[in-house]
């Protein structure tokens, strides 16, 4: 009981309102106006604002394909590591998460600056020879976003490939599966739920993020969330923002039910 | 989903991850700014003053709390939408607050300012001239001007070797990928608009359209749209024209001297951040008293040797360091006064702006 009113007054409570507003009207002067209308869910079907969705959605995509690529072989060789040497490298993973993320992004900018860290290295072994402009870009923001979400990758991965029953894969071993049978016919299946997990950890955030975009990609461009954040501070209009929250939601939460539906299925 | 956390959590490690998540999740989370407290009062009085970051000496705020024998809390906005959004959205226990000009006149329309006792400022009366009854509160009723300034262009003198004296400086393409631009909508369009002879605050949907392509045609020479970091890309070499407030330029030039500040021929904004007492206030005349502080000739010169805002108190001008007194990123020079324009709220037309910006950023 304690648990559903907590749920109730943390997490219902503060959706309804959001829900509700999205149905009222921009006042004059940036407060709400209490008419019901389905204007903002329709505005937000302009293709101006239906090209900041497939932004979002395409480089969060791209986020959780990098920090799946970069997560799993380090989440195996955490998971296959002697039991201290595990908690020494999650703890390096988390070490990280007691700076504030913003600090962590401004210091993101030092290396990729024209004449940042990154070049630096680069052009002292004579890899480049001028400044590259990587800080302000899309690629940045690709980078800032893997950085910020991998731990949300390798954690979950870590904990499955952890679970993973070493007599399993010697088997097949021994019934001379290749390397890439093992990996994809028996490793990959045990840990799915795994990497499930952390790809929903790492794709859910980075849809919504706007720090990144707005810092690594020098504002340049908008992904959902600085829409979100420009409906609220800048535009003041809430009703449409609550919409766009609302929808973005809906749609994240959508994508879950549907892959749940699917497993299950393919469970019976 | 749920199979998947069941296991997990059922994994020989699970109070570990779940601890190691629940970390990093709420790390994750940009940090909340607290608003003040509403619990029982501590036995000193507290003042609550909501301004902009690094806009008030800490030193300052101790030289006040020991005159009046108070505790001043300190909290802050990123802008003034940030501020009225959090008023609108419920802050309450505020007293003094720092909103610009346009939003003044906002939030006395919303209700949410106290009428001030100019009896109780009598540090009002040394207000410059030019700061004076102006058209967002003309009778001081609720507001007085603070700290104040322009909009313009920073460059680099060794780059740029001719003087620019005009805003289409930006639109140059021989400075591409070296100019960085305000994040910020009403201003971005204010540059555009003066380097088509419009004045900033136009409602005309024509010739915001004419504005917006002009600024999707300038994006390519764009580094980046920032709001707070242009002084250290000016300061680094990194941007050689940094379109931005006076203040942050003029602290670049204490970094890389060959830094210049030019407010543009076809004209500028003027703007004027301005102390208020807030309705909700329960302190008011402790919060006029904190008004009539920071307005102090002495205080108010020593504000403007750390911030590089000129200050509002005529008298102080005197007091300020020569350097920063004769600057005209701190001081706008007296001939650029007529070119000045104040931004004032542009209501429903904020729409076609906001697509418009939309529109350039997506590009």
């Amino acid at each position: 009981m304690p648990a559903l009113v907590w749920m109730g007054v943390f997490l219902f409570l503060p959706l309804l309102l959001v829900l509700v507003i999205s149905f009222a009207a921009r006042g004059t002067y940036g407060g709400v106006e209490w008419t019901f209308s389905l204007a903002n869910y329709l505005n937000m079907a302009d293709p101006l604002y239906l090209r900041i969705y497939a932004r979002s959605l395409a480089l969060a995509a791209a986020t959780t394909v990098v920090c799946l690529l970069l997560g799993f072989p380090l989440a195996y060789y955490i998971a296959r590591a002697p039991a201290r040497w595990q908690a020494v490298w999650l703890m390096l993973i988390i070490i990280p998460f007691w700076t504030n993320f913003l600090v962590r992004t401004y210091a993101w900018m030092f290396i990729l600056r024209s004449e940042g860290l990154f070049h630096t290295v680069l052009s002292s072994v004579g890899l480049v020879t001028s400044p590259i402009e990587i800080l302000y870009s899309d690629t940045a923001v690709l980078i800032g976003l893997v950085y910020g979400y991998l731990p949300f990758m390798v954690l979950p991965l870590y904990a499955a490939i952890e679970r993973l029953d070493r007599s399993v894969v010697e088997a097949a071993w021994d019934l001379y599966a290749s390397g890439w049978s093992v990996f994809w016919r028996v490793v990959l299946p045990l840990t799915k739920p795994g990497v499930i997990a952390g790809c929903l950890l790492v794709f859910i955030p980075s849809v919504g993020a706007f720090i990144t975009p707005d810092l690594l990609g020098g504002a340049r461009s908008m992904m959902v969330g600085n829409l979100i954040q420009h409906e609220y501070l800048v535009v003041r209009d809430w009703p449409f923002g609550s919409a766009i929250s609302f929808a973005l939601m809906a749609l994240v939460l959508v994508g879950i039910a549907v892959y749940f539906k699917v497993e299950t299925k393919v469970a019976v | 989903m749920a199979l998947t956390l069941r296991q997990i959590t059922t994994s020989s490690n699970r109070t570990w991850i779940a601890a190691l998540l629940c970390a990093a999740i709420l790390a994750c989370q940009p940090t909340p700014e607290d608003g003040p407290k509403n619990g029982p009062q501590a036995a000193t009085t507290t003042l609550h003053y909501f301004t902009w970051s690094d806009y008030v000496g800490p030193e300052l705020l101790a030289e006040f709390e020991q005159q009046a024998g108070v505790k001043v809390v300190v909290d802050t906005f990123s802008s003034n939408e940030e501020l009225l959004a959090k008023l609108q959205g419920g802050a309450s226990g505020y007293d003094v607050a720092v909103p610009s000009d346009f939003m003044v006149s906002i939030m006395a329309r919303e209700g949410l300012l106290a009428e001030l006792d100019l009896s109780q400022i009598p540090n009002a009366r040394y207000l410059s001239e030019g700061l004076q009854r102006l058209p967002f509160d003309p009778e001081h009723r609720y507001s007085i001007p603070y700290l104040w300034g322009t909009v313009g262009i920073g460059y680099d003198s060794a780059i740029i070797s001719t003087p620019p004296d005009s805003w289409s400086v930006l639109w140059d393409a021989k400075y591409k990928g070296k100019i960085s631009m305000l994040n910020d909508q009403r201003e971005v369009f204010g540059a555009a608009l003066r380097s088509m002879g419009q004045s900033m605050n136009t409602r005309d949907p024509a010739v915001i359209e004419g504005a917006k392509a002009k600024l999707i045609r300038q994006k390519p020479l764009v580094k980046t749209y920032t709001s707070d970091h242009y002084d250290q890309l000016l300061a680094s070499g990194d941007v050689v024209l940094a379109h931005g407030w006076g203040g942050p330029v003029a602290r670049a030039m204490a970094e890389r001297p060959s830094i210049r500040y030019v407010v543009p021929k076809e004209g500028a904004t003027i703007w004027s951040d301005c102390l208020v007492v807030l309705k909700t206030s329960q302190k008011r005349e402790l919060a006029m008293r904190f008004v009539n502080f920071l307005l102090d000739r002495d205080i108010a010169a020593r504000t403007t040797n750390r911030l590089l805002f000129a200050s509002s108190n005529r008298e102080a001008k005197a007091l300020v360091d020569p350097k920063a007194r004769e600057n005209p990123a701190v001081y706008p020079p007296d001939t650029a006064f007529d070119r000045l324009e104040w931004m004032v709220d542009v209501g429903e037309a904020i729409r076609l702006y906001d697509r418009a910006w939309t529109e350039v950023k997506l590009r």
